[in-house]
């Protein structure tokens, strides 16, 4: 009787583990402090290259020489080490993992805190740093405290213009910023298993927004039939018995289109609440919202209009941007007047492509709003696609309705 | 592993992207982390932080995974950060590289004396003194090395 995580790490909750890794992972932005760290740990080489990846996707393309060359010694580095190497444009490491890499039942590590998106296949995916991420390397390992585990029950299902962001920011909303700090969330209930793995990806991905180590879905038929699409075959997870150490339930049904807003992620209200205010960009894209069902539904939302400040949207992955343009999403959102970027992380981590001037107001479907992220002096507004899109036709704050979606 | 300092005083679910922001990662130089760490928070604190122990609120380093938030610290000077909770992977991160945490509830009071030890679990200031969570064996052993490099580099 183990919760997923206990399964998983094959310990209970509390113990210490060592443990194989099946997918290590690092980007641009950490993977140079990684290799630094391995070349000081003295190391001959790596472990296990053929469950190694480098992606490139947090400055990508670079935006000065600088970063051009780091990127370039960390290119050679792959290359010369045999990894799995993703180049600038792919897309966004989270995103390309979720593309038939992650199955059910891993040890994720990456080297960026959002590796909890992995979650929900159902494996356990959490982000250390580069240091940590180079002792992957050289030994194919790590250790864990095995995480206690709280449950987000869920019921319902998702109603109006609502969508699985207003589910994340809302258990984060209820958990606090560090509501789930040394802990895995648990996705259950009749509500997880009626949404879709782009959504599960969503939920995953702002786990450690409450401070989580992990934030992990069952896998079910939904899983299966995903991993399907790419070839995989994967069996689902029986679920056992086991104890919580806390449960919050959410009640799909209830849920309303939520904003975060003062800096903090977990200052969430509803979106009727800051309805009118004036924002200067909106941005769609990351590796909490900018999957093909998020184009999508943005799409719907813009179809025939015009929209009234600048508007970025970025896709998540290559294979996101080629499946928008072939089912004509790209051209509805260039009609609409949209800016589409190169596949990867944009504006998010304020390093180029959408950088705010001091004052600027961005509405973004990103999972961060800490201050001075996007810029100096810029704030951050955190919501769904819907009501991005929404307020992006009227320049301010607009809560979305149901029949804009549909 | 015993040590002491001035506190400098920090508030709660202080983020690695006020501890050094996102615009001066791509550098491999680790005195400009240190040149800036905190500066959206307060600009001058970077050239005072020599050592000293900072004390933080709850949910310290929360964020992003950036291992430079807690090198630019200790490059800056601290000798230790204590906070009653800290980002887990801001945690793992600060032992690698060999930088003190004691999770313990310490209220702060700028420029006092503070003095810590690692192995009996305790922080003190002013004469109050609080019990910290017990740090694991391994995590003890790496932290005694310097950080998970050299402790790796002594294991071969």
């Amino acid at each position: 009787m183990a919760t997923l995580s206990e399964r998983i790490l094959g310990g209970l909750a509390g113990t210490y583990v060592d443990v194989r890794v099946d997918r290590a992972f690092a980007h641009d932005g950490t993977g140079v402090l990684a290799k630094e760290a391995w070349c000081n740990m003295g190391c001959e080489k790596v472990r296990d290259p053929g469950r190694t990846y480098i992606f490139f996707d947090h400055i990508a393309p670079a935006n000065n020489s600088t970063t051009a060359t780091l990127q370039a010694e960390l290119r050679a580095f792959a290359r010369e080490r045999r990894l799995n190497f993703s180049e600038i444009g792919e897309g966004i490491c989270h995103q390309l993992l979720a593309e038939g890499i992650v199955l059910p039942g891993e040890v994720v590590v990456g080297a960026d805190s959002h590796t909890c998106t992995l979650g929900a296949f159902g494996a356990f995916a959490t982000g250390v740093g580069a240091t940590d991420m180079a002792a992957i390397w050289a030994s194919g390992e790590t250790w864990f405290r095995v995480p206690e585990t709280i449950a987000i029950r869920l019921t319902g299902s998702l109603t109006g213009a609502a969508e699985p962001k207003d589910l994340a920011l809302a258990y984060v909303r209820d958990l606090g910023m560090d509501g789930a700090n040394y802990h895995a969330l648990e996705f259950i209930g009749a509500g997880a298993a009626g949404i879709p793995m782009a959504g599960r990806l969503t939920c995953s991905n702002m786990a450690v927004e409450a401070g989580a180590k992990a934030g992990l879905f069952y896998a079910d038929r939904e899983t299966v039939g995903y991993l399907a699409g790419f070839g995989i075959q994967a069996a689902p997870h029986v679920p056992e018995d086991c104890t919580y150490s806390k449960e919050l339930d959410i009640d799909l049904t209830d849920l309303q289109p939520l904003i975060a807003s003062g800096h903090r992620v977990d200052r969430v209200q509803e979106v009727a609440g800051m309805a009118g205010m004036p924002v200067d960009q909106v941005f769609i894209g990351t590796c909490t919202n900018g999957r093909l069902p998020d184009l999508e539904r943005l799409a719907r939302v813009l179809r025939g209009k015009k929209v009234r400040v600048r508007t970025i949207v970025v896709p998540a992955s290559r294979r996101t941007l080629a499946e928008a343009t072939r089912t004509g999403i790209v051209e509805t959102l260039l009609a609409a007047g949209c800016i589409v970027g190169v596949p990867g992380c944009g504006p998010c981590l304020g390093a180029h492509m959408g950088v705010l001037g001091e004052g600027e107001v961005c509405l973004s479907t990103a999972n961060r709003n800490f201050t001075n992220r996007m810029g100096v002096g810029g704030e951050i507004l955190l919501s769904s696609v819907a009501t991005a899109g929404a307020s992006a036709l009227r320049g301010e704050i607009t809560v979305p309705e149901a029949a804009d979606v549909r | 592993m015993y040590g002491e300092g001035r506190a400098v005083c920090v508030g709660r679910d202080m983020d690695t992207d006020r501890i050094i922001a996102g615009r001066y990662l791509r550098t491999k130089d680790r005195s400009l982390w240190a040149a800036h760490v905190f500066e959206d928070l307060d600009p001058t604190l970077a050239n005072r932080l020599k050592g000293t122990v900072v004390i933080a609120g709850s949910n310290m380093g929360c964020g992003s995974s950036r291992e430079q938030a807690a090198i630019a610290l200790k490059e800056a000077g601290v000798v230790a950060v204590i906070a009653p909770t800290f980002a887990r992977i801001f945690f793992r991160n600060a032992i690698n590289i060999g930088l003190p945490l004691v999770e313990c509830p310490l209220s702060c009071r700028e420029g006092a004396w503070v003095r810590f030890n690692l192995e009996e679990g305790w922080a003190e200031v002013d004469g109050q003194r609080c019990t910290a969570r017990p740090l694991s064996p391994k995590m003890l052993e790496i932290l005694r090395a310097g950080g998970l490099v050299p402790y790796w580099r002594n294991r071969r």
